[in-house]
C-alpha cells in the first residue's frame, strides 16, 4: 500500500479515536485507552514517514472522492511532507507517552481527551493535503481542535481570554491563506497544488502571495508582530498540549509557509528574502527578551518558542536570498539549518513543556517565584530539563548548537550576495541572532536556576515529589535525542537532504560517511565541527581532572550552612528571584524594547505600611497595532449602533438603495 | 610519524596551557603590585594556592545539589578543551578541525552557563547577583565576540582558527580597518570575560562590587581550585587568541622540526609575558566601572565588531 494511503488511514484512525473519546471520556481507563491508541498511531506515522524520507522515495499521491464534487481531495507525500509528518509523529508519540501519566491528573478529561487525537489527525492532514481546499479545511480543523484544548480549563478567566484572542487570530490567518491560495490559483481557479506549481506569475502577485503567506502561516507560527496570541494560548492548554502546540503545530505552520513560498510560488525574487530575514531576526530578539522577563514558567517557554520561530524564518529568508541569486549550495546550507533547527526545536521545546507540566503536577505552581530546589526532589525531571535548557541555549555538544552553527556558516556565505540591501541587513540580522542566542542562555539560566536550583520558595515546592514513569520516560527519551542529534548531526543533515534537493535544487555535501562524524558544510578548509569529539574531549578531561584531584589531593566533603553574612537561617525569600535575575537585562534592553517602567513606593520613616515595587512591561505590538484595531472596531460599532433603532420604512429604503447600487455596479462592470 | 607528530604537538599544547595558566595570573599580579609600589606575591604563588586549595576539605552548603559538585569539573573541562584548540606555538594541532572559532566561543559559553547555574544552586543572594550580572554582560559580550569572529572569518575565508592564523601571518593582510576594529572589540570582550578591572575586580571581596567572585562564593577546597584554574586557563586562552590572530608571527607550521617548535614556544612565552604585563599596566591605570556603565563599554565592542563586519560585507563588491 502506498505510504500516503497509510498516513491517511492513520489520520482517519486518530479522528475515529477522537469520536470514540467524545462518547467514552468519562469511563474508567478512558485516558489510558485514548492516549495509548493515539501513541500507537503516532508512532506508526513517525515510522512510515521517516522511512519515506530516509529512503528518498518518489512522491506518492492519491485523490479521494471527498469534499467538493467532481474535484475531490488530493493528498500527496513528498520529501517535505514526509519530514514534517515525521516531526508530527515524533512530537505526538512523545506527548502521548507523557500524557499516559500526565492525563491522570486531569480534572475534566472529557474536555481534553476527544480533542487531542483530533488535533493530531488534523495536523497530519494539513501536511498531506495537495490542494488548497483540503489544506484549508484541515488547517481550520487543526486550529479549532487546538482552540478547544486552549479553553479546556475555561473556568479561568485568563484562559477564556486566551481562547478568544487565539480564535480571532486563527480565523484571520486562515482568511489570509485563503486569499494567498486564491492568488496562486489565478484566473482559471484550479486549486490543486500541481496546477499552482505550473502557473507563471508576475512580481506583484508574488509580493501579495508572500505577504499573505506571512500573515497566514506567520501568525500561526508566532512571527512578530503576529505573535500576541501565542504566549497566551500555548500555556493555557494542558502541558502535553502546550508541548504539541509549541513543538509541533508551529512546525506545521512553518511547513505551510515553506510549501507556499518555496514550492508553489515558483522562482523567488531576491526581495522576498528581506522581510523574512529582518522579521525573523527581530522576532528572535523580542521573543527571547520577553522570555527573560516572564515569571510564569510556561509563558516563558512560549516566548522562547517565538524566538526559535524567528531563527527558523531568518534561516528560510537566507535560503530564499541565495536561491534567488543562483547560489544553490549556500541555499541548501541555509535551508538545512532552518529545517534542522525546526527538528531540534520540536525535540527540546516538547521536553521543556513536559518539564513544566511535571513541575505543575508536583507543585501546582507555574510561577517561578514560588518554585525552587526541585533538583533535590525531582532529580530525573530536573536532569532532563537541564539537558533541554542547555540544548536550547545552543551549547555544544547538544543539538541546538549544531543547527545554530550551520546557520552562522550560512550567514558567512552571504557577502557574495549581489544586492546592497541584503549586504547591509544580513550582517545586522546575524548580530541580532547572536544576541538572541546569548539572551537565550540568560533566559534559561534564570528559568532553571530559579525553578530547579536554590531553596524552595513555597510550601508546595518544598513538598514536591518526582512524577511517574511515563512522564519520566517521555522526558528522558527526548533528552537522549537532544544529545544524539548534537553528536551525530551528519545523519540528520543527510536525512534532510531529499527535502533540500527538492526545494533548493541541490544539497549540502554528504556528511554521514565522513570520518569521526565530522560535519563539513562547504569545504574542509573552510569550516568543520565535530560534536562527538567535543563531547568525548569534555567528558574525558572533566573525569580525568576529577580522578586526579580525588586521587592525589582531597576527597573529603563536609556539610555546613551557606554563608549568609552572619545570619544563619536566611529566609528563602532572600534568594535571588526570577524578577531580580531579570533586572539588569531589563535595565539594559527592556526600557526601549519592552517599554519597562518601575514604580517604587517607599514609605516615609515611621510609616508602618510595607514598601512596594512594581514593574510594568508593554508589548509594543499590542499598543501599536491590536489596541488600535480594537479601538477602531469599537468606535465603528458605536457609530453603527444607531442602525438598530430605525423604523421599518427606513430599513426597507436601505434594502431598496442597496438593490439599486448593485444593479448600477452590474451595469458599470459590463 | 605522520600521526605521532601532530598528536604530540596537540598533547604538548594541552599540557603547556595548563602549566602556564597560573603563572600568567601570577605575573599579572606581580606587575600590578609593582606598579602600585608593593612587592607582590612570588610568581609561583598561584600554584601554591591551587595545591593548598586542592588539599583542603570541601565544605558544601547544606542544600547544594549534585550539579554544584559536578560543575567545577565541567567548567574546567570545557575551558581546557577550548584552550587546547587555540594555536599557541604551532598550527598543526591534531584536533583543530573538530571545533572552529564559533565552537570555541560556544564552549566558553557552556562554561559560563554552568558556572552561572552553580551560582544559583545554593540559594543565597550573592550567587544570584553574580549569575544575573554575568549573564547580562555575556548577553552583550557574546554577540560582540561572534561578530568579531564573522569579520575574521570573512577576511580569512574560514572559521578554522589554524587557517585564520595562517592567513593573518601571511603578507596579504596589510592594515585593514575591520580587523583593527575587531582587535579593539576582542580586547574589550576579553576584559569582560576574564572579569578584569574596568568590568569586574578579580581581587575584591566586597560583595556588592563583585561579579565573578560572587558567583563562586560558595565554592571551597578542590572545587574552588578547579574554578580558579579554569579562570586562569581562560585568561591564557584569550591572550593566546589575541596573540595568534593579531601577532601571528613565529608560530610553527605543520612540517617544521623540533627546533622551530622550540623557538616558537619561546616566542609564545615572550608574547604571554608582554600580554600579562600590558594587562597589569592597563588594570592599574583605569578605575572599575559601575555595573550599569559596563553595558555601554561592551556596547562599544558590539558596535565596533558590527561595523567591522558590515564594512567587510560592503567592501566585497567595491
Amino acid at each position: 500500500m502506498s505510504p500516503v494511503v497509510l498516513l491517511l488511514m492513520a489520520s482517519a484512525a486518530q479522528i475515529a479515536v477522537a469520536v470514540a473519546a467524545a462518547f467514552g471520556a468519562r469511563l474508567r481507563g478512558a485516558g489510558v485507552a485514548v492516549y495509548g491508541a493515539s501513541l500507537a498511531i503516532s508512532a506508526f506515522v513517525f515510522v512510515v514517514s521517516l522511512v519515506h524520507l530516509v529512503t528518498a522515495a518518489a512522491p506518492a499521491g492519491v485523490t479521494l472522492p471527498l469534499g467538493l464534487p467532481w474535484i475531490g481531495a488530493h493528498f500527496r507525500l513528498d520529501a517535505l511532507s514526509a519530514l514534517f509528518a515525521a516531526l508530527v509523529g515524533l512530537g505526538a508519540s512523545a506527548a502521548n507517552l507523557y500524557a499516559l501519566g500526565y492525563g491522570r491528573h486531569e480534572a475534566t478529561p472529557e474536555r481534553v481527551l476527544p480533542f487531542v487525537p483530533a488535533f493530531l489527525g488534523a495536523m497530519t492532514l494539513v501536511i498531506l493535503a495537495d490542494d488548497a481546499f483540503a489544506f484549508l479545511v484541515s488547517w481550520e480543523f487543526m486550529s479549532l481542535a487546538s482552540w478547544a484544548l486552549v479553553i479546556a480549563h475555561h473556568h479561568d478567566e485568563a484562559n477564556r481570554r486566551a481562547g478568544f484572542v487565539y480564535v480571532a487570530m486563527a480565523g484571520f490567518g486562515t482568511l489570509a491563506l485563503l486569499f494567498a491560495f486564491g492568488l496562486l490559483a489565478g484566473v482559471n481557479g484550479d486549486y490543486a497544488f500541481s496546477a499552482m506549481r505550473e502557473a507563471a506569475r508576475g512580481p506583484t502577485v508574488s509580493a501579495f502571495v508572500l505577504a499573505l503567506a506571512l500573515l497566514g502561516a506567520g501568525s500561526k507560527a508566532g512571527l512578530a508582530p503576529l505573535h500576541v496570541w501565542l504566549p497566551l494560548a500555548h500555556p493555557a492548554a494542558p502541558s502535553h498540549v502546550s508541548a504539541l502546540m509549541s513543538g509541533v503545530m508551529t512546525k506545521v505552520a512553518v511547513y505551510g509557509f515553506i510549501r507556499i513560498v518555496f514550492d508553489l510560488s515558483g522562482a523567488p525574487y531576491w526581495w522576498t528574502a528581506l522581510p523574512l530575514i529582518l522579521g525573523g531576526a527581530a522576532t528572535a530578539v523580542i521573543g527571547i527578551l520577553w522570555a527573560t522577563m516572564e515569571r510564569d514558567m510556561k509563558r516563558a517557554l512560549a516566548w522562547s518558542t517565538i524566538e526559535n520561530i524567528g531563527v527558523i524564518f531568518a534561516a528560510l529568508g537566507l535560503a530564499l536570498a541565495f536561491r534567488a541569486n543562483g547560489m544553490l549550495p549556500a541555499a541548501a546550507l541555509a535551508l538545512t539549518a532552518a529545517l534542522f533547527h525546526a527538528v531540534n526545536h520540536t525535540v527540546f521545546k516538547s521536553l521543556l513543556f513536559f518539564g513544566a507540566g511535571a513541575v505543575l503536577t508536583a507543585t501546582g505552581e507555574r510561577d517561578l517565584e514560588k518554585l525552587g530546589g526541585l533538583i533535590h526532589r525531582m532529580p530525573r525531571t530536573a536532569f532532563a530539563v537541564l539537558v533541554a535548557s542547555a540544548a536550547i541555549s545552543a551549547l555544544p555538544p547538544l543539538n541546538g548548537f549544531a543547527s545554530e552553527w550551520l546557520l552562522f556558516q550560512a550567514i558567512l556565505q552571504s557577502p557574495d550576495l549581489p544586492q546592497w540591501a541584503l549586504k547591509i541587513f544580513v550582517p545586522a540580522a546575524g548580530g541580532m541572532l547572536a544576541l538572541a542566542a546569548a539572551l537565550a542562555a540568560a533566559a534559561f539560566v534564570r528559568l532553571y536556576g530559579v525553578g530547579f536550583l536554590g531553596r524552595p520558595r513555597s510550601e508546595a515546592a518544598a513538598k514536591a515529589t518526582e512524577v511517574d514513569r511515563f512522564m519520566q520516560a517521555a522526558m528522558l527519551g527526548l533528552a537522549l535525542l537532544c544529545l544524539l542529534f548534537g553528536i551525530f548531526p551528519g545523519y540528520v543533515i543527510d536525512a534532510l537532504a531529499p527535502v533540500v534537493r527538492d526545494l533548493a535544487g541541490t544539497t549540502m555535501p554528504g556528511q554521514s560517511w565522513r570520518e569521526w562524524f565530522t560535519i563539513v558544510p562547504v569545504s574542509e578548509g573552510r569550516s568543520s565541527y565535530n560534536g562527538l569529539l567535543v563531547f568525548v574531549f569534555v567528558l574525558m578531561s572533566g573525569s580525568m581532572a576529577a580522578w586526579v584531584v580525588h586521587r592525589a589531593a582531597s576527597r573529603v566533603v563536609r556539610r555546613s550552612i551557606a554563608w549568609g553574612c552572619g545570619f544563619d537561617e536566611p529566609a528563602p525569600a532572600a534568594q535571588y528571584s526570577a524578577s531580580s535575575f531579570a533586572q539588569p537585562l531589563r535595565r539594559v534592553f527592556g526600557t526601549l524594547l519592552l517599554a519597562a517602567t518601575e514604580k517604587v513606593d517607599m514609605p516615609q520613616p515611621g510609616d508602618m505600611r510595607p514598601a512596594g515595587h512594581a514593574v510594568t512591561l508593554t508589548d509594543h505590538a499590542w499598543t501599536a497595532i491590536y489596541g488600535r484595531i480594537a479601538g477602531a472596531i469599537d468606535a465603528i460599532a458605536g457609530r453603527l449602533n444607531r442602525l438598530q433603532f430605525l423604523t421599518i420604512r427606513q430599513y426597507l429604503s436601505f434594502v431598496f438603495m442597496l438593490l439599486i447600487l448593485l444593479l448600477l455596479a452590474l451595469v458599470l462592470w459590463t | 610519524m605522520d600521526l605521532i607528530a601532530p598528536l604530540m604537538v596537540q598533547g604538548l599544547q594541552m599540557a603547556l596551557v595548563l602549566a602556564l595558566a597560573p603563572a600568567l595570573t601570577g605575573l599579572t599580579r606581580i606587575v600590578k603590585a609593582r606598579l602600585v609600589g608593593r612587592r607582590g606575591p612570588p610568581l609561583l604563588q598561584p600554584y601554591r594556592d591551587l595545591i593548598r586549595l586542592a588539599r583542603k576539605d570541601v565544605v558544601l552548603a547544606d542544600n547544594a545539589s549534585w550539579l554544584f559538585r559536578v560543575i567545577p569539573y565541567m567548567v574546567f573541562a570545557a575551558t581546557w578543551v577550548a584552550a587546547a584548540l587555540v594555536p599557541t606555538f604551532a598550527k598543526g594541532l591534531h584536533f583543530s578541525w573538530s571545533a572552529d572559532l564559533i565552537a570555541i566561543v560556544a564552549l566558553l559559553g557552556s562554561a559560563r552557563f554552568f558556572q552561572a547555574l552553580a551560582g544559583m544552586d545554593v540559594g543565597t543572594a550573592f550567587g544570584g547577583i553574580g549569575s544575573s550580572r554575568e549573564m547580562m554582560f555575556a548577553a552583550l559580550a557574546e554577540p560582540a565576540m561572534l561578530l568579531m569572529v564573522f569579520s575574521l572569518a570573512l577576511s580569512a575565508g574560514s572559521t578554522q582558527l589554524s587557517t585564520v592564523a595562517e592567513f593573518m601571518g601571511g603578507s596579504a593582510v596589510g592594515l585593514r580597518v575591520s580587523i583593527a576594529m575587531g582587535l579593539i572589540a576582542l580586547v574589550i570582550v576579553a576584559l569582560a570575560e576574564n572579569a578584569r578591572v574596568p568590568v569586574d575586580n578579580p581581587a575584591t571581596h566586597l560583595e556588592l562590587t563583585m561579579v565573578h567572585e560572587a558567583m563562586v562564593l560558595e565554592y571551597s577546597g578542590r572545587h574552588l581550585a578547579m574554578i580558579e584554574l579554569a579562570a586562569s586557563l581562560k585568561l591564557v586562552l584569550y591572550m593566546s587568541l589575541i596573540a595568534c590572530i593579531f601577532l601571528p608571527w613565529g608560530i610553527a607550521g605543520e612540517g617544521d622540526g623540533v627546533i622551530a617548535h622550540g623557538a616558537a614556544i619561546m616566542l609564545y612565552l615572550a608574547k604571554l609575558v608582554v600580554g600579562g604585563a600590558a594587562l597589569g599596566f592597563f588594570e592599574t591605570s583605569i578605575a572599575k566601572m559601575r555595573v550599569f556603565r559596563v553595558p555601554d563599554f561592551l556596547g562599544v565592542a558590539l558596535m565596533l565588531s558590527l561595523l567591522g563586519t558590515l564594512l567587510l560585507f560592503v567592501s566585497r563588491s567595491l
